[in-house]
């Protein structure tokens, strides 16, 4: 007797958070792209004419852009976008109390440990299910301190003049063709403003699931970081398996004023049938600091390259990218920093894995302008090969445009030698565990970055791939 | 008949009251012989001491006793309290309680001391059927023997072997072997790279171990360690194989005429 189809993508994927709800959303837009179902989407959520405006413009720029050849090569060339659903309401406003959440989603929040989640970080839960924001909660004391978090949905309808002022203007609907995409049918994501001063200890976190079969996830995440202000955004993903493709198109804008600080740690897990194309990018002002953290786990193919860009002297700029690359898996990340402004430095350190016939890519471009004189930049990418056909490949793209920079490059690539996999098993320890120890180790200095629940999730979720791959 | 059960009974007592029994071993590394027929029977509870000039198979037996995969058995039989090892992996001959000090540890980046040596405790006491290790527990038993080897708290967060010294590597083999309690601990020139003081430190630890039911093999070209952790029996390994063996003195021999007696008296090619 043969599997279906939906028994085989079960049995092989062993997808942790492979499980998903039936469906039972009030509004799904039609199947496919088109001026028509943009326009559905912004009437839907009531949105001002500029914003309308925007995102019909953006529809243009995708059409007329191009599929990049590059990165993820061919396999971009296989998203059917006209199967696509790009919108979707679970439930008609979002939710503030955790009483009104629908039970089905409850439960998937259930299965993905949230309600523990918001025990630990008081600061503020804010949970993206299918295509908006349905469960918010902020703690009374940041409100009180003129914090804003909300899903950027509802920040549009209530913050109209904060939000126009800063919205796509660190990534241009015309940056490239996903983020084009994303402008046209955005939905959902986080809006976080810190104001002057403000300095939130707890990291802010969200959640990200994508839930039904060929829904694209669109979140649009804009965050405003005040002068002197400082806030850790944290946001997992973790997505359930279906047979066909989905997609995942997000952008997040940071904007960090002078003297704030912002650090935006990311823990993906896609499933491994999921297009990641996301563009990351911050503008770091004078004496600012921006820090990306950034895991990506599973997907079929993630292309992930966060910039910061160092406007004004004194700002700092730093990225920590770690890939996990599995069978079949092509993990295409990096970082981009642009030194501005003189006085600015930077530092980017890549991890990545790659395990069987997975491919992951370290990408980056640091670049110089001729006015940022007396700039630092180190650059560091460290990859793994688990078995003899893993697969890495580098790509350090360096224009520097003067002389009085101080510059450093360093790339490394190892095997999981013998003699290091014989020194832990002599010690008792089995050979699965003597490879996830090693593979534990060399994304050490990125786990620890991270707040503790997160990095024993990070350090899991890598054991998880790493089951099976011995022998 | 009645003759030959009595042998055969004797042959098996015997064999119960050494800890490991050695046969006949041959080792093949690149397909190179290096180990031609080596005998040797440990005394359980008694320390051994292996001498031998450099290059004469001594960490070659070290590492086919442990089950490195680069060392070929290609022939004869090594018996660990009378059970065959020689199809174990690894992990499993340590988890039967053997322990291997390296002349040459690994680093291994991003892999706390403290997390790896609960790891490892924690994998012999599964494969034995117990439950692991609690913390407190583990804690103090790791305070302990860190104070005994005179070793600095500031070990545990640093990562395992990265950038120690060469004495720090070999105190680090000894605290393992510590926590790990191996019936048979195997140290492979452990006194080299270790200054006086360090010697002395590591091999108190050794001897307060090693009670009466701990095994020690002993690998050494120098004579030195011998002064610190007393052997009851000394072993000549040339060209591979054991030429000879003896008491104590033997070693204080081979310290003052060197190896080409040995060489002369029992016919190894030069
Ligand atoms: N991994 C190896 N690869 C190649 N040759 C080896 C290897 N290990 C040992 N040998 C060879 O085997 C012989 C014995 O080496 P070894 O066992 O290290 O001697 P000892 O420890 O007594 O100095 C030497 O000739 C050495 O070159
Ligand atoms: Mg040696």
């Amino acid at each position: 007797m043969a599997l279906t189809e939906q028994q085989l993508t079960t049995s092989e994927d062993q997808y942790e958070y492979g499980f998903h709800d039936e469906e039972a959303p009030l509004f799904k837009s039609k199947r496919g792209l088109s001026a028509e179902v943009v326009t559905e989407i912004s009437k839907m959520k009531n949105e001002p004419q500029w914003m309308l405006d925007f995102r019909l413009k953006a529809l243009k720029y995708f059409e007329k852009r191009p599929m990049p050849q590059w990165g993820g090569g061919g396999m971009l060339n296989e998203i059917d976008f006209e199967n696509i659903f790009y919108y979707i309401r679970p439930s008609d406003r979002p939710e503030q109390d955790w009483d009104d959440v629908p039970d089905y989603i409850k439960v998937t929040f259930d299965k993905l440990g949230i309600p523990e989640a918001e025990k630990k970080f008081l600061a503020g839960v804010g949970a993206q299910y299918e295509s908006e924001v349905i469960y918010h909660n902020l703690q009374k004391d940041l409100e009180d301190k003129g914090v804003i978090f909300l899903d950027t949905d509802s920040a549009l309808q209530q913050y109209p003049d904060l939000f126009r002022e800063h919205f796509a203007t660190i990534i241009p609907p015309n940056d490239n063709k996903f983020a084009a995409l994303n402008s046209a049918v955005w939905s959902g994501g986080s809006f976080i403003y810190v104001p002057e001063g403000v300095h939130i200890d707890l990291p802010l976190q969200a959640y990200f699931r994508i839930n039904a079969e060929n829904a694209g996830q669109f979140e649009r995440t804009l965050i405003i970081v005040d002068k002197g202000a400082y806030v850790h955004y944290v946001e997992g993903c973790t997505a359930p398996t279906y047979t066909t493709n989905s997609l995942h198109s997000a952008v997040v804008e940071i904007i960090v004023k002078e003297g704030g600080r912002c650090r935006y740690t990311t823990i993906q897990n896609w499933s491994k049938n999921v297009y990641n194309l996301v563009t990351k990018r911050a503008a770091a002002y004078k004496d600012a600091t921006m820090e990306w953290v950034d895991g990506n786990l599973g997907s079929k193919l993630t292309m992930k390259y966060p910039a910061i860009y160092l406007m004004e002297p004194g700002a700092k700029g730093e990225i920590l990218s770690v890939a996990f690359a599995g069978h079949g898996q092509h993990q295409d990340a990096g970082g981009k920093i642009v030194h501005v402004a003189p006085h600015t430095t930077s530092t980017i350190t890549s991890k990545s894995i790659s395990k069987e016939d997975g491919r992951s890519s370290y990408r980056g471009l640091l670049k110089v302008h001729p006015e940022a004189e007396y700039s630092k930049s180190n650059v560091r990418c460290d990859a793994l090969l688990l078995h003899e056909n893993s697969r890495t490949d580098t790509y350090p793209y360096i224009e520097i445009e003067n002389d009085r920079v101080d510059i450093g490059h360093e790339a490394t690539v190892s095997k999981v030698g013998e003699e290091q996999l014989f020194y832990l098993m002599s010690r008792g320890v089995s050979e699965a565990d003597a490879y996830s120890m090693i593979v534990t180790g060399f994304i050490e200095p990125i786990a620890k970055e991270l707040p503790m629940e997160y990095a024993v999730e990070l350090n899991r979720l890598i054991q998880l791939e790493m089951e099976g791959s011995v022998g | 008949m009645t003759e030959l059960t009595r042998v055969n009974t004797d042959r098996e007592i015997a064999t119960m009251e050494k800890t490991l029994v050695i046969r006949n071993l041959h080792v093949n590394v690149e397909d190179k012989e290096i180990l031609k027929g080596l005998d040797l029977e440990l005394e359980k509870g008694k320390t051994h001491a292996i001498m031998g000039p450099n290059g004469s198979g001594k960490s070659t037996l070290s590492y086919a006793l442990a089950g490195h995969p680069s060392y070929e058995v290609t022939a004869g039989e090594v018996l660990f309290e009378g059970q065959d090892i020689l199809e174990m992996g690894p992990d499993e001959r340590a988890q039967a309680g053997i322990f291997l000090a390296f002349q040459y540890p690994m680093s291994i980046p991003g892999v706390s001391m403290a997390n790896f040596l609960r790891s490892a405790v924690n994998s012999v006491r599964r494969a034995r059927g117990e439950g692991d290790m609690r913390v407190p527990e583990f804690r103090k038993k790791l305070t302990e023997r860190m104070a005994a080897l005179k070793m600095d708290r500031s070990f545990m967060g640093r990562y395992l072997n990265e950038g120690f010294s060469g004495g720090e590597k070999k105190r680090a083999e000894i605290l393992q072997m510590a926590m790990l309690e191996p019936k048979l601990a195997i140290m492979d020139e452990t006194d080299s790279g270790l200054d006086i003081d360090a010697l002395r430190v590591v091999s108190d630890g050794v001897n307060t171990l090693k009670g009466d039911d701990m095994t020690v093999l002993v690998i050494t070209h120098y004579q030195r360690l011998l002064n610190y952790i007393k052997p009851d029996y000394v072993h000549v390994l040339m060209d591979g194989r054991i030429v000879t063996s003896g008491g104590p003195e033997l070693a204080l021999e081979l310290e003052s005429r060197g190896y080409d007696w040995v060489r002369a008296e029992f016919a190894v090619p030069a």
